[in-house]
C-alpha cells in the first residue's frame, strides 16, 4: 500500500476555497543558484552591490520590450476573479498565492518607481520601496507559481500571471539571485545537449537496450536510431523519455508508431532535449539558444520534418515559439506542420488505418486524462482550436476500452497544474508540490469513486515525474500515471508480431 | 433662475485642465501600448485562428465579459450591470453637448435616466464584495475603495439632480455648449451639480494614471488579441530580429 502523508490538504471537492492562512508558505524558497550555475548563463554569480538600480533598470527594459508585461502591470482592477483559481492557493491557503496578490508583489514596486500615484501617494495605491526583503519575497513567491496560466483564463482582461512571474525571475537572475534547479539544468543543455547531462555514448547504449526490450517483448526488430543522417523525421523529446518511468514506455510507443508507419526517423544527441527551461526563467535569449540547437540538429542531420514527443512546456515552446526563436524553417518539408506533435502524427496514422490494435491489452487500465497546462492553454494540435484536447483523448479511446473524464471545471482550458510545472520540479519544493497537487488529486479521487478509474495519462514529462512522486501521498500507486504512448505501445500489434494465441499454438 | 459667473469660471478651468490631462495622458499611454512589441505568441488557447475570430473574441469579452462570467457570477453580475448602465448614462449625457438632440440619444433617454440606479446598484455590490469577501479585502488598497466611492458619488449626485432636487438643466446645457466653443458662461450654484461636476473632473484627471486604464488596455492584451497561427506565420519582434544578425 502506498504511504499516505497526513500533512496534505483534504478537500471535499477539487476547487474548494480555503480560509486565508497568511504567511503559510512564507520563506519557502528553492535553493539559490551558485556562481557556477549563474555565470555560464551570463548572470552575475551573486547579489550585485547595485542590485536596486539594476533591478529597476531590468524592470524598465522588460516593460519596453514586452507589451504583455507593460499592459499587465497597468491594467489590473483587482476585481478578485482570479483569487480562487490557483492550485497553489487552493492547496496552501496562503493569500500571496492568489494570482493578483502574487502579481502585486512586483506591481507594488513598479507603481512606486514608475507611476505618478505611486511616486507621490504610495500609501494610497499600495506602492512600496524595493528592499532586500522584497527581493526575498519575490524569490519565494515567484517560485510558488508554475506559470500554468489557469488564472488568466478567468481574468476579464487575460492578465497572464506567468508573464509577471517570468519577468520577476528574469529580474532576480540579473541581480544575481538565480534558481539553482533551472539554471544548472540549462547549463547542462548548453554543454551536453540535454537536461540530464546524458552524453552521446550513454544515450546510444540506452537506446540499444530499449530496442532489445521491444524485440524480446514482440519478436519484432524496432529501431530507435540516434544521429542518423538522412532520416526523414527528427524526434525531439524530453530526455526523461530516455531514462525515467513512465516516460520510457512512451518512447517505446513512439518507436512502434514510427516503425508501423514505415517512416525513417532519428533522435539527435546534440538536441536530445525537448524541454526548454529558458521559458521557466523568463529569459528570451536562453530560450532562443536552446531552441537553436534543434535548428542546428535538423540542418546537420538533413531531416525533412521535426516531431516533438510528449512534453508540456516543450510543446508550448515548440508550437508557439519555435518558428519565432529558431525559424524560418524553409529547409523542411512544408507539407507537414513545423513542428508536429507526436499526437498529431499518431492520430493521423490511426485515421488512415495504419495500425492494428488489441484494445483489451489495456483492460487493466481504467483511464482518465490530465490536460497538461502548457499544452492546454499555450498550444494547439491539428487544424482546429481545441485540437489539443481532442487528439490525446481520441488516441486514448482508440487504444483503451475504459475512459472517463474528470470534472469539466478541472479539464480542458480549465485544467489544474500537476503542481510541479514551471521549474518547480525540485525536491527542495516538495511541500509546495504536494499541496499544489491536491486539487488535481481530489478531482482524480472523484472519478475513482464514480467510475473506478485506476490510471491517469498525461503527455508531459514534468506531469509524469511529479505525479509518480505525489500520487503515493494520495493513496495511488506511483505507476498510476502513464504516458499516452505507453497505452498505444501496449495495444499496438506490430506487423509480424506473434500474438499470445499464436505463441501458444 | 440664473447662473453664477465665478463658478462658471472655476469649473471651466477645471474642465479644460481635465480634458487636456485625459486626452494627452490617454494618448501617451495608448501610444506606449501600441509601440511596445510583443516578442512571442502567447494567446490563451483555444484561440481563434484568424483576425476576424480575434475580433469576435474581443467583442464577447468587452460586451458580455465572457471570461468574468466563467470566473465568478457575483462579480460578473455587479460589474456587468455597472458597466452597461454606465454606457446608457453616458449616451444620455450626449444631449448636453449637442444643440439638437440626436435621435438615438432621444431613444436612449428613458433607459439612460433609470440606468443611473443600475450603475449605483452595481457599484454598491462591488463595494460590498470588496468589504465582505476576505480574499478581495486582502488585495484591496485604499485607492480601490476610493475609486468605487468616487463613481458612486458621481452616480448619486446625478440621481439627486434628476429625481430629488432638480437642477436648472437648461442653464447647465448652455454652459456646456459654451465651453465647447470656448465661451465661458454662468453655472447654477446647485450643490449636487457642483459635486457631480467636481467628481467627474477628478475622474477625468486620474483616468490615465489609474487602474481605469483597463478600458483602453484590454484591447492590447496579447493573451486575448493574438491570432493562433505561430506555425503558419513567423512572428518576430524588431529587437529579437536584431539578435539574428
Amino acid at each position: 500500500m502506498a504511504d499516505v502523508d497526513t500533512d496534505i490538504p483534504r478537500m471535499s471537492h477539487p476547487l474548494e476555497i480555503p480560509k486565508l492562512a497568511c504567511g503559510a508558505m512564507a520563506g519557502l524558497a528553492p535553493f539559490i543558484a551558485k556562481p557556477e550555475h549563474q555565470e555560464p548563463l551570463g548572470f552575475p554569480g551573486e547579489l550585485v552591490p547595485d542590485w536596486k538600480e539594476k533591478a529597476l533598470e531590468k524592470m524598465a527594459e522588460l516593460a519596453d520590450k514586452n507589451r504583455a508585461f507593460q499592459v499587465y502591470l497597468d491594467m489590473c482592477v483587482k476585481c478578485g476573479a482570479c483569487t480562487d483559481k490557483c492550485h497553489y492557493f487552493l492547496g496552501t491557503g496562503d493569500p500571496k498565492n492568489m494570482p493578483v496578490a502574487r502579481q502585486d508583489l512586483l506591481r507594488s514596486v513598479y507603481r512606486r518607481y514608475f507611476t505618478f500615484a505611486g511616486k507621490y501617494f504610495p500609501w494610497l495605491v499600495g506602492a512600496r520601496d524595493l528592499t532586500e526583503d522584497v527581493l526575498q519575497e519575490w524569490y519565494s513567491y515567484y517560485h510558488q507559481c508554475s506559470e500554468c496560466r489557469r488564472c488568466s483564463v478567468f481574468c476579464p482582461y487575460g492578465i497572464d500571471t506567468a508573464e509577471i512571474t517570468m519577468a520577476a525571475r528574469d529580474i532576480l537572475a540579473h541581480v544575481g539571485i538565480g534558481m539553482k534547479y533551472s539554471n544548472e539544468i540549462i547549463g547542462k543543455v548548453h554543454k551536453i545537449g540535454n537536461n540530464l547531462g546524458l552524453p552521446q555514448k550513454a544515450l546510444g547504449a540506452t537506446l540499444e537496450d530499449l530496442e532489445e526490450d521491444i524485440e524480446d517483448e514482440t519478436g519484432v526488430s524496432v529501431r530507435i536510431p540516434l544521429d542518423e543522417k538522412g532520416a526523414d523525421i527528427l524526434l525531439v523529446t524530453p530526455s526523461a523519455d530516455f531514462f525515467a518511468e513512465p516516460h520510457i514506455d512512451g518512447l517505446l510507443g513512439y518507436a512502434k508508431v514510427f516503425h508501423e508507419a514505415g517512416v525513417s526517423w532519428t533522435v539527435s544527441s546534440y538536441a536530445s532535449e525537448a524541454a526548454n527551461f529558458g521559458l521557466f526563467i523568463g529569459n528570451y535569449e536562453q530560450m532562443r539558444e536552446i531552441s537553436l540547437r534543434i535548428r542546428k540538429a535538423a540542418i546537420d542531420l538533413g531531416v525533412k520534418r521535426i516531431v516533438f514527443g510528449e512534453c508540456g512546456h516543450a510543446w508550448r515552446v515548440g508550437y508557439s515559439f519555435l518558428n519565432t526563436l529558431a525559424g524560418p524553417f524553409d529547409f523542411l518539408d512544408q507539407n507537414y506542420p513545423i513542428p508536429q506533435h507526436i499526437m498529431e502524427f499518431t492520430w493521423g496514422e490511426i485515421q488512415k488505418g495504419t495500425f492494428k490494435f488489441d484494445k483489451s491489452k489495456n483492460d487493466e487500465y481504467r483511464m482518465t486524462y490530465h490536460d497538461s497546462c502548457n499544452v492546454a492553454r499555450g498550444s494547439r494540435m491539428g487544424d482546429q482550436p481545441g485540437g489539443q484536447f481532442e487528439l490525446p483523448r481520441n488516441v486514448i479511446k482508440a487504444v483503451c476500452n475504459y475512459y472517463y473524464d474528470m470534472p469539466r471545471e478541472t479539464t480542458h482550458e480549465s485544467t489544474l497544474c500537476c503542481g510541479g510545472g514551471g521549474g518547480l520540479l525540485t525536491d527542495d519544493l516538495m511541500d509546495l508540490r504536494t499541496k499544489g497537487a491536491s486539487p488535481r488529486m481530489t478531482a482524480l479521487q472523484q472519478v475513482t469513486e464514480e467510475h473506478g478509474v485506476t490510471h491517469m495519462a498525461a503527455i508531459c514529462a514534468i506531469c509524469k515525474t511529479q505525479f509518480s512522486k505525489v500520487m503515493p501521498k494520495y493513496g495511488y500507486e506511483m505507476d498510476s500515471i502513464v504516458s499516452v504512448h505507453q497505452l498505444v505501445s501496449n495495444a499496438i500489434i506490430l506487423t509480424g508480431q506473434k500474438t499470445e494465441d499464436e505463441a501458444e499454438e | 433662475m440664473g447662473g453664477v459667473r465665478l463658478l462658471g469660471m472655476i469649473y471651466a478651468l477645471l474642465f479644460y485642465a481635465a480634458t487636456l490631462l485625459l486626452g494627452v495622458g490617454l494618448a501617451m499611454k495608448i501610444r506606449k501600448y501600441a509601440r511596445t512589441p510583443a516578442p512571442l505568441k502567447i494567446p490563451l488557447t483555444p484561440a481563434p485562428t484568424s483576425r476576424s475570430g480575434v475580433a469576435l473574441r474581443m467583442f464577447r469579452e468587452v460586451v458580455f465579459f465572457e471570461s468574468l462570467f466563467k470566473s465568478n457570477k457575483w462579480i460578473w453580475a455587479f460589474g456587468w450591470v455597472f458597466h452597461m448602465s454606465m454606457w446608457l448614462v453616458l449616451i444620455r449625457h450626449i444631449r448636453y453637448f449637442t444643440t439638437d438632440v440626436w435621435w438615438w440619444v432621444e431613444i436612449a433617454q428613458p433607459f439612460g435616466t433609470y440606468a443611473g440606479f443600475g450603475m449605483v446598484f452595481g457599484l454598491a455590490g462591488l463595494l460590498a464584495r470588496r468589504v465582505s469577501v476576505e480574499r478581495i479585502r486582502y488585495i484591496s488598497a485604499p485607492s480601490d475603495y476610493l475609486m468605487l466611492l468616487l463613481i458612486i458619488g458621481i452616480g448619486v449626485s446625478g440621481l439627486m439632480m434628476r429625481f430629488v432636487d432638480r437642477v436648472d438643466i437648461i442653464t447647465v446645457k448652455s454652459y456646456m455648449l459654451g465651453l465647447m466653443r470656448l465661451q465661458i458662461g454662468d453655472l447654477p450654484a446647485d450643490p449636487f451639480l457642483l459635486i457631480h461636476l467636481g467628481l467627474v473632473v477628478i475622474l477625468m484627471m486620474i483616468f490615465p494614471i489609474s487602474k481605469l486604464l483597463h478600458a483602453p488596455a484590454v484591447f492590447f492584451s496579447p493573451s486575448r488579441n493574438q491570432v493562433d497561427n505561430p506555425r503558419e506565420k513567423r512572428h518576430i519582434a524588431a529587437w529579437a530580429a536584431r539578435l539574428e544578425k
